[in-house]
């Protein structure tokens, strides 16, 4: 079973879990994610990888609690076990012949793009880290962020952490100064990984954003999670979850990523009225 | 005396109009009566022409005579020493095109419906009270399976009866490949698929579920590291095709993978499941085999107005005569010679219709069968808010792509001898992976075949 070795509260909304699995442990590489079950009558939903530790056999997930399965899966405890956790799947970030890297995370996005600094800091890239949240009360990761990135940027929407604006508006920033990069990788909501694209466009630096759309098998059987990405058709789960940025149409990604949204309402809600009840 | 009726006894079906409303199973099964009726139909052929027509040669006028004199469990064992899922082959076969077609009393009249007696003979064993079965004696050798759809269960089954030390992987969390996460509940009850499971576990097989080989672990590793002395893949043909016409990212859009997976294995026809479902008010299905009747009886049991598009004719239908059939008494619509060439979107990005070309027949093309041809002009639009795609499936490229030295066909199926060797060493496969999308009864006969293969292979290392 996959035991939750450690569980941490992050910020209001934002939970870090160390999960007993090694299987998984022993393969993962930063970009690819996991699908899990809190419990037999579960969905399955996928989660990035955040870190893996192969010796002790475990992967860390972060997760925003959105949802009725992210609420159930706050709701487990250090000892709990889930019901499943498979993976990696999806294809590792590319890190061959980078040597600068702007690395551009929003939210709880910022957890994925966390490892991929990590591993690029690692092989010994120049890393800058832009990362934006909405309050000062949402930044997770700012150390871990710093002792990875030989440049860092904080931005808020409100001003209360960092500087106050949009990681748009850095990044363009750090570009205008005359930092080179030979590629940008964003990860977080879609609304802000298109407009980093349409930014490092009209800069020419090759861009990839990691895609974290609604899927089920993971194995590229359902074709779910498929995106349009240059006028193609791509399955997430089996081509991605990284694709080249300039190319991925992201309103159809947005309008997808909303097909299922009252349900989801509906059945976060009634979670949360369940663990109401029980507390 | 043989019972001379012309006529196969009927098989209770839940009414139409009910069942449209239900996932409950549709065919309900013999009773005993019917069954030693039906079996008397058998005249008992010397060369047995049935047993020829099935892909892995069940003797069939042997087990019918000991369902004729009320010998259920004798049956149950002749049965079971060629056919490792019998509850499911008794179901979801194409008897019609195989043993059936073959019956002497087909000639003038029905065939003995020897389908039926299968599922009667299983379902009468499987209400039988648990015997505790006897695991085989172990010959200390380590195979691995991959896939636990019908052709890696039955290569597990068979390799475990001869005392291998069998592991099955499974990338999702259920076993059971198709016939769990495919073929609906109403064709194919999941607790039968589970019981033949449990069958091959008393058996001392384990299933390893959430395991992707090519991602979780490769097959080399399998066999080098894990001790694994040969490997079967049975992964399947699980990559949905799509039709590349516009329209088809819009939200309501479904391949029949990814629909039938979330009613099937996700179960979200339940109330309270967690797994969403829309199935809409108006659903059109594209496509004409087994598994477009599948996903048209599904969305009607969710409520939906149900459409099949199909660009030949009733004729040239690839799914089962049954199925067609059933479909059509539940209040299915098929429109034939209609081909969507655009689905069409509201302004929120959901689907709005689908534009459809009306087709004809011209010369038979390299299937052979009539090939369909589009006439100029001639355009409607069918009114939707849910469009599933149902026109096919290749191999999972994963295996392939992860396994060096495993040579594959260039649409992906894995190339394989008679017997299931791969080119590689000690790797055999079977099944739609190496096929193509195809029947639950071949899949298993390569299974077996390549179990056979892989003992000689072991035994003579």
């Amino acid at each position: 079973m996959f035991e939750i070795l450690e569980k941490k509260s992050l910020n209001p909304t934002v939970t870090l879990m160390r999960i007993y699995a090694p299987k998984v442990a022993r393969k993962a590489e930063p970009g690819q994610f996991i699908i899990l079950r809190t419990d037999s009558e579960g969905e399955r939903i996928p989660l990035t990888v955040a870190d893996y530790d192969r010796e002790s056999g475990s992967v860390t997930i972060i997760f925003q609690i959105v949802g009725a399965t992210t609420e159930k899966l706050n709701h487990l405890n250090e000892g709990d076990c889930l019901q499943d956790f498979v993976g990696p799947l999806g294809r590792a970030t590319e890190t061959e012949g980078l040597k600068k890297v702007a690395v551009v995370g929003g939210g709880v996005g910022c957890a994925i793009a966390y490892p991929v600094a990590k591993k690029l800091h690692e092989l010994g890239v120049e890393v800058h880290s832009v990362v934006g949240f909405r309050n000062k009360d949402l930044v997770i990761l700012e150390d871990e962020f710093k002792a990875a990135s030989s440049k860092f940027v904080l931005m808020s929407d409100d001003g209360t952490a960092g500087e106050k604006g949009l990681v748009t508006d850095a990044l363009k920033k750090l570009i205008e100064s005359g930092e080179k990069y030979d590629r940008v990788i964003t990860i977080g909501p879609l609304i802000m990984m298109k407009f980093v694209c349409q930014l490092t466009k009209q800069y020419e630096i090759p861009t990839v954003a990691s895609m974290n759309p609604i899927m089920i098998d993971g194995t590229g059987m359902c074709g779910g999670c498929r995106l349009t990405v240059g006028g193609q058709t791509k399955f997430a789960c089996v081509d991605g979850p990284e694709f080249d940025g300039h190319l991925i149409d992201f309103d159809e990604a947005m309008a997808r990523g909303a097909m299922y949204r009252d349900f989801e309402r509906k059945a976060h809600d009634d979670a949360c009225n369940l663990f109401k009840g029980v507390e | 005396m043989p019972n001379m009726s012309l006529k196969r006894n009927e098989m209770p079906v839940q009414a139409p109009d009910v069942r449209n409303k239900n996932f409950k199973e549709v065919a309900l099964g013999y009773t005993e009566e019917q069954a030693i009726d039906e079996a008397k139909r058998c005249l008992n052929c010397k060369n047995k022409p049935c047993s020829t027509g099935c892909p892995v040669q069940i003797d069939i006028p042997a087990f019918i005579a000991q369902v004729a004199q009320g010998n259920f469990a004798e049956a149950y064992k002749i049965i079971t020493k060629s056919s490792s899922l019998p509850a499911v082959c008794g179901r979801v076969c194409p008897q019609e095109t195989q043993c059936e077609s073959k019956c002497v009393r087909g000639v003038k009249g029905e065939p003995v419906a020897i389908g039926r007696l299968e599922r009667f003979v299983a379902d009468w064993h499987n209400s039988q009270p648990e015997t505790t079965v006897e695991k085989p004696v172990s010959n200390g050798h380590k195979v691995a399976i991959i896939g636990s759809g019908p052709s890696g269960l039955a290569c597990a089954g068979d390799l475990a009866k001869k005392g291998y030390d069998v592991t099955v992987f499974e990338a999702l969390h259920i076993a059971g490949g198709v016939l769990s996460y495919g073929i609906p509940e109403f064709r194919l009850p999941k607790s039968i698929v589970q019981k033949e499971i449990e069958g091959l576990k008393a058996l001392g097989v384990k299933v390893e579920t959430n395991t992707v080989v090519g991602k979780t672990i490769s097959i080399d590793e399998l066999m080098q590291e894990e001790g694994f002395e040969s490997v079967f893949i049975g992964s399947g043909a699980g990559l949905p095709r799509f039709m590349n016409i516009k329209g088809e990212n819009l939200n309501g859009v479904y391949s029949a993978n990814e629909f039938l997976t979330r009613i099937n294995l996700m179960k979200a026809y339940k109330d309270g499941s967690s797994t969403p479902i829309k199935a809409g008010t108006k659903a059109v299905i594209v496509g004409g085999g087994n598994v477009a009747m599948d996903a048209a009886r599904c969305a009607k049991r969710l409520g939906a107005d149900v459409t099949i598009v199909y660009r030949r004719t009733e004729k040239e239908l690839p799914a089962r005569a049954e199925e067609v059939e059933h479909a059509m008494e539940e209040g299915i619509e098929f429109k034939f010679l209609t081909n969507p060439t655009e689905i069409t979107s509201t302004d929120k990005g959901w689907v709005k219709g689908v534009i459809c070309q009306q087709m004809k027949l011209s010369e038979p093309d390299a299937s052979g069968r009539a090939k369909p041809v589009p006439i100029d002009g001639a355009f409607f639009e069918i009114e939707a808010d849910c469009v599933i795609m149902s026109i096919g499936t290749s191999p999972n490229p994963l295996i392939k792509s992860t396994t060096e030295g495993l040579d594959t066909q260039k649409w992906g199926g894995i190339i394989a001898d008679d017997n299931g060797l791969t080119s590689k060493t000690g790797v055999y496969a079977g099944g739609d992976a190496v096929t193509g999308a195809a029947t639950v009864i071949l899949a298993m006969g390569a299974g077996k075949k390549a179990a056979a293969a892989m003992d000689e292979y072991i035994q003579n290392k």
